[in-house]
Formats: structure tokens, C-alpha cells, sequence
């Protein structure tokens, strides 16, 4: 009891009947909110990169073809749902839910606004504030992963399976670079629930995470999170050019569209939680107006969270999709080392700066061997007698043909 | 050589386009603007005083390369002939669900009786409506093509229609310069000559709007006609804006 009440001012008095009903009326709330910013999420996609294709894009349904997404999930709805005949039945029903609860649930931690005060409750304004915090979004994008993953080989066809194979390895290589991250975030605040998170970037401008770490956690964070989200241009998940749909190849109707909320519902958590941890969340100027004090947070809030939503957009208009080997090599060498090397530094200050600058020598020495190797590893001679295959580089027609023309290459 | 900003190219590239106007449009509500030269269904025309011009020499059907056409003549009538001459066409029939609009039919006729409107969006539902009879393709007293239920004619699409004459020698061969090219519509009057090689063109008078102009935001600077560029070319635009809505007003 005591755990919550730290956690929540809301249950400082126990627990009673108007609290459970608090509690009742945010998740209610929550979900409303989330359900239909999907819904505009979706619309607001499709219309910019519309704009930005010189298109029109959706325009019938509704004014500015607003309820566009609405038809369209009525349209799934109403389509036939195939299971194929190879698929595991149970596993490939579960798997849309695999990926839309995570979704759901991390939508919870995230602070949309400050506080707000009910007769004695005081009510922070986000769904949940659990003491491990933002780990909680770390191991929902974990379950999340298994729903694609549990999609892909459950269909029981080949290009979904290719497609979760994707999903894991992506996942795996760039968790590791946002927890990294998260870490110096966590450093930095010296507590993991959101809500300290957000507080101690109330301050000012210059109180907040993307500027008082440097810069770099920030666009580490955005690149892995993007990579998490299988958002373009890592979607190499769904390359519909090399496996058709990927791990949804095979779902229609309303599962179908499970996967599509669910991605849509993790592109705006993704951004809320941007916002939450180096943005300051709901921090902002706010105009001394009695009563209405709480209404500008959530506004800065919103207006923070669009922001990153259109950055999406813009990556898909402006981004080709990257090959698998570059998503691999862009993760496992570039964003893995960075983040650890930043984290590393971030601690030294912490401690005082004499070790804040030992650590960046270190992180320098470290950084010219990692090249040196990644040098050394990428003009490894190959050939017959090697005893590995050159990685991240495949021979060109020209070389294959030469090499079996050629006697002397032979 | 690749800049060190290249990267952010797509970037840049995507939000200048967020402002621009879009190249498409919504297409039953909104229409582009058609070419000149617009290949549509046929019609036949008629002289001032409403003879009919088809003499039913049944060229056209002779010259159609996939025998879409049949053609009748018969001998005037001497108490109220049909045409001014000694046959006119008794069946003139054209077969769309065949004709491939390739404007041959418009190139033999002689007294430029059959020319090609614009309307292309038509759609029957039936075998019977494809079959176009005489009824269907004679134009109206006024000289304009008749406008059938299952065409889709806007406002002002029915002007400037008269079909394209001798497409051997188009406005590019010097003999043909300022030579009108145009049959005569009757009501609608005769269309200005197009402008050839040299020589500003006359959109108004032709009945032309260049696809180029439309799109002018879209193309690459150099590719933009002179009068449009920078400031000269807002100018310009405001300038054709000014009078349509002063027109409006009215």
C-alpha cells in the first residue's frame, strides 16, 4: 500500500470508492482518447504525405475526408475472415491481440498533463505512474515483438516467416540502443517513473533531456524507436516489394486491422513517450488563468506529440526503405556503440567531471579500435581459402560470372 | 559530388511540396482541361442552312482500320434533298464498341462531314446504345453535338469541338502555317489557327490550355515558360485572374 501511494498521490488517503471510480473514468478516458487519435493519426498520415506527393488523399468520407479511417475499419469489419489451412489456428488468432495490448497498455505511463485536484484527490493526469515506470514500455514493445513474430510463423507460408525472422533480429539489435538511451535518461532524472521524468524537465528550456544530455540520446533514440515501430524507413518487416505483405500477409478482416491500429497506436505512444522523456512532456508557458491552469499542459502536450507524429510522416515521404544488412549494420555498429559511449560519458559527469572526461579518452580510444576492426572485418580477404563468407557485401553478377569464366580465378 | 547535405534533399524536396497545389484533382467532380486535339466520339456536322454535309461516298468506312462504320448512300430526294449534292448518306452507323479514335475517318471525309468531339466519357450499358445511328451523331440545330444520357457533358465542353483536319500536316509543316486546321462548327464559329513554329500561340482563340501551364508549380525552373517565372510571372498570373473575376461580378 505504501508502494502505491508513493507511486500515485491518488491513493494517499486508501483506497476508496471515488478513487477506483478516478481510476475507472482515466482508463475509460485513456482509451477513448487513444481510439480516436488513431483514427486522426491514420487520417492525418494519409493527407500529408498526400500533400507532400501532390495528391489529394482522402476526401469523401466525412469532411476532409475525416472519417476515412472509420469506413475503412467498417469495411474490414464486414470482410471475410481467412484462416489459412497451414496455420496454427489458436497461436494465429492470439497474434493480432499480442500486438494491440502492448500498444494499449503503453499508452498508460505516458503524463499528459500535470496535475489536477478533485475536492482532496489529486489527480495526476496519465493512467498509471507504476514505480518501474518507463520499463514497463521497454518490455511492452518485448511482447509486442512476439506478436509479430508468433503472426509471421503461425500463417504457415513462407513470406511471413522471412518477415518475423526480420522482426526479431530488428528488435533485437535496436532494443539494445534504446535501453541504452533510456538509461541516460534514467541517470539524469535519478528516478524511472514517468511522472519524475517529466517533473524534473519543468524547469526551463534548457532543463530539458534532448538539450541537457547533448543532443545525441535524442536522435539515437529517434532512429531505434522508428526501427522499433517498423516504421519506414526501417520496414524491412513489411517490404512489400520482398515479401509481399510481411507477417500480415495472410491476416484480412478485422485482425487485419488489429495490426493496423496497433501500429498506428504505437506510432503515437512512440511520440508521446519522445515527448515524455526529452521534451519535458506537458512542461511549458503556461498564462496565469484560474481554473484553466490545467488545460495548457495537456495542450503543450498535444501540440509536442503532433510535432513528432508529422516527423513520422515526413521519414515515410522523404525516406527509402533501407536493405536488411544496412538495418543490421546502421544498429549493431553505429547506434550501439554511440549510445553505450554516450551513456558512459553522461555517468562520468554525473560523478564529477575530472571522470566525465577520462571517460570521453576512453570512449575515444574505444571508438578508434571499433573502426579499426570494422575496417579490418570489412577488407577480410576472401576467397577459397577463407573460412567465412565476406559479410554485408554480396558479389556482384559481374564477379560471379568472371570467377566461373576465369580458369584462373577458379 | 555528393554535398554533405544531400541527405536531407528528401527532406527539403517533401515539405516544399506540402504547399504546393496538388497535380491531381477529384475527377467526376472536377475536370482537367481537354487538349485541342482531343480524339472523342464523332458527330456529323451540317451547313448553315441544316443540310447535312455526308455525302455517302462511304470513304470513311473504307479507310476505318477496324471496319467500325457502315455507311449507306442514296440518291437525294429531288423535292427536299438531304444534302447539297446528288447522294447523301442513308445509314451512317459507328460501331464503339470498335472505333479505336484513331481519326482516320475525320482525314478521308471529303466535306468534312465527320469530326471528332472531345467527349470521351461515355458509358453505355448495353450492345444496343454502343451502336451509334445517325440519330444519335447528327449535330443539333445549333450546330452542337447531341448530348446523350449516358454521356457525361459539363458546361462548355460542347464549344470549340470541331474536329482536327489533316493530320499529315500538322501546325509543324511551314506550308500550313496560320492555315486554319479546324472544320467549321456550326454556331460555334471558326477556330483561330494554331500558332505553328514561330509565333505566339492564341490559347483563348484555339481552345487550347497547355498541360504546362497547369503544372507550372511542379516543373523545374528552366522547364517553367518565360512569362511565368518569378515575378514577372505572378504578375502575369494576376493579371489572367483579374478580369474572369471582374467578369464574375457582373
Amino acid at each position: 500500500m505504501n508502494l502505491f501511494a508513493a507511486a500515485d498521490p491518488l491513493f494517499a488517503h486508501g483506497v476508496t470508492g471515488i478513487v477506483l471510480l478516478i481510476v475507472a473514468i482515466k482508463c475509460l478516458i485513456g482509451f477513448a482518447v487513444l481510439m480516436v487519435a488513431v483514427m486522426l493519426m491514420i487520417w492525418f498520415e494519409r493527407k500529408a504525405i498526400s500533400d507532400m506527393q501532390s495528391r489529394i488523399g482522402p476526401q469523401k468520407a466525412g469532411p476532409f475526408g475525416l472519417l476515412q479511417t472509420l469506413a475503412d475499419g467498417i469495411k474490414l469489419f464486414f470482410k471475410e475472415d481467412l484462416v489459412p489451412e497451414q496455420a496454427d489456428r489458436v497461436v494465429f488468432k492470439l497474434a493480432p491481440y499480442l500486438v494491440l495490448v502492448p500498444a494499449l497498455i503503453t499508452f498508460s505511463i505516458v503524463p499528459i498533463g500535470g496535475t489536477l485536484h478533485i475536492g482532496h484527490h489529486v489527480v495526476n493526469l496519465q493512467v498509471a505512474n507504476p514505480p518501474i515506470g518507463i520499463l514497463v514500455m521497454l518490455a511492452m514493445s518485448g511482447i509486442s515483438v512476439y506478436g509479430v513474430i508468433l503472426a509471421g510463423w503461425s500463417s504457415g507460408s513462407k513470406y511471413p516467416l522471412l518477415s518475423s525472422v526480420r522482426a526479431s533480429a530488428q528488435m533485437i539489435s535496436y532494443e539494445a540502443a534504446l535501453g541504452m538511451t533510456i538509461v541516460t535518461i534514467i541517470l539524469a532524472t535519478g528516478s524511472l517513473t514517468t511522472h519524475d521524468i517529466v517533473t524534473s524537465q519543468g524547469g526551463s528550456l534548457w532543463h530539458w533531456n534532448v538539450f541537457r544530455l547533448g543532443v545525441v540520446p535524442f536522435v539515437v533514440f529517434l532512429i531505434a524507436i522508428t526501427a522499433e515501430l517498423n516504421r519506414p524507413p526501417f520496414d524491412v518487416v513489411e517490404a512489400e516489394n520482398e515479401l509481399v505483405g510481411g507477417f500480415h500477409t495472410e491476416y484480412s478482416s478485422i485482425r487485419f486491422a488489429l495490426f493496423f491500429l496497433a501500429e498506428f497506436m504505437n506510432t503515437i505512444t512512440m511520440s508521446a513517450i519522445m515527448v515524455t522523456l526529452f521534451f519535458g512532456g506537458p512542461a511549458g508557458w503556461v498564462p496565469n488563468v484560474s481554473h484553466l491552469r490545467w488545460v495548457f499542459p495537456i495542450i503543450w502536450f498535444l501540440a509536442k506529440t503532433i510535432v513528432f507524429a508529422f516527423s513520422y510522416v515526413w521519414f515515410r515521404a522523404a525516406l527509402p526503405r533501407f536493405r536488411y544488412d544496412q538495418v543490421m549494420e546502421l544498429g549493431w555498429k553505429r547506434l550501439i556503440p554511440l549510445s553505450l559511449a554516450w551513456m558512459l560519458i553522461v555517468a562520468g559527469f554525473k560523478v564529477a567531471p575530472a571522470w566525465g572526461l577520462v571517460m570521453g579518452a576512453v570512449v575515444l580510444l574505444a571508438w578508434t579500435l571499433l573502426t579499426r576492426a570494422f575496417e579490418l572485418g570489412a577488407s577480410r580477404e576472401t576467397g577459397r581459402n577463407s573460412v567465412l563468407p565476406v559479410v554485408g557485401e554480396r558479389p556482384l553478377p559481374g564477379t560471379v560470372l568472371r570467377r566461373y569464366t576465369n580458369k584462373e580465378g577458379l | 559530388m555528393a554535398k554533405p547535405f544531400d541527405f536531407f534533399g528528401g527532406f527539403k524536396l517533401t515539405f516544399k511540396h506540402l504547399g504546393r497545389a496538388t497535380v491531381t484533382n477529384s475527377y467526376p467532380k472536377v475536370k482537367r482541361p481537354k487538349q485541342p486535339r482531343q480524339h472523342g466520339r464523332h458527330v456529323l456536322n451540317r451547313y448553315e442552312d441544316g443540310m447535312e454535309k455526308c455525302i455517302g461516298c462511304e470513304l470513311c468506312a473504307g479507310v476505318c482500320p477496324v471496319n467500325c462504320i457502315h455507311v449507306r448512300g442514296l440518291d437525294n430526294p429531288p423535292d427536299h434533298p438531304v444534302s447539297p449534292g446528288e447522294r447523301y448518306g442513308y445509314t451512317y452507323e459507328i460501331n464503339y464498341l470498335r472505333c479505336i479514335h484513331c481519326d482516320l475517318c475525320v482525314e478521308a471525309c471529303p466535306t468534312q462531314a465527320i469530326t471528332e468531339s472531345k467527349m470521351f466519357e461515355f458509358s453505355f450499358t448495353n450492345r444496343a446504345d454502343a451502336i451509334y445511328t445517325k440519330a444519335e451523331l447528327l449535330v443539333d440545330d445549333q450546330g452542337f453535338p447531341q448530348r446523350l444520357p449516358w454521356e457525361d457533358w459539363r458546361e462548355g465542353e460542347a464549344a470549340m469541338t470541331g474536329g482536327w483536319m489533316r493530320a499529315t500536316s500538322p501546325a509543324g509543316d511551314a506550308n500550313y502555317e496560320g492555315v486554319i486546321q479546324w472544320t467549321a462548327d456550326l454556331g460555334a464559329g471558326l477556330r483561330a489557327a494554331e500558332a505553328g513554329q514561330s509565333g505566339e500561340p492564341d490559347d483563348a482563340a484555339t481552345g487550347s490550355k497547355q498541360l504546362r501551364d497547369v503544372f507550372t508549380r511542379h516543373l523545374e525552373r528552366d522547364d517553367i515558360p518565360l512569362n511565368q517565372r518569378g515575378l514577372s510571372g505572378l504578375a502575369q498570373a494576376v493579371r489572367v485572374k483579374l478580369p474572369r473575376r471582374r467578369g464574375g461580378d457582373q
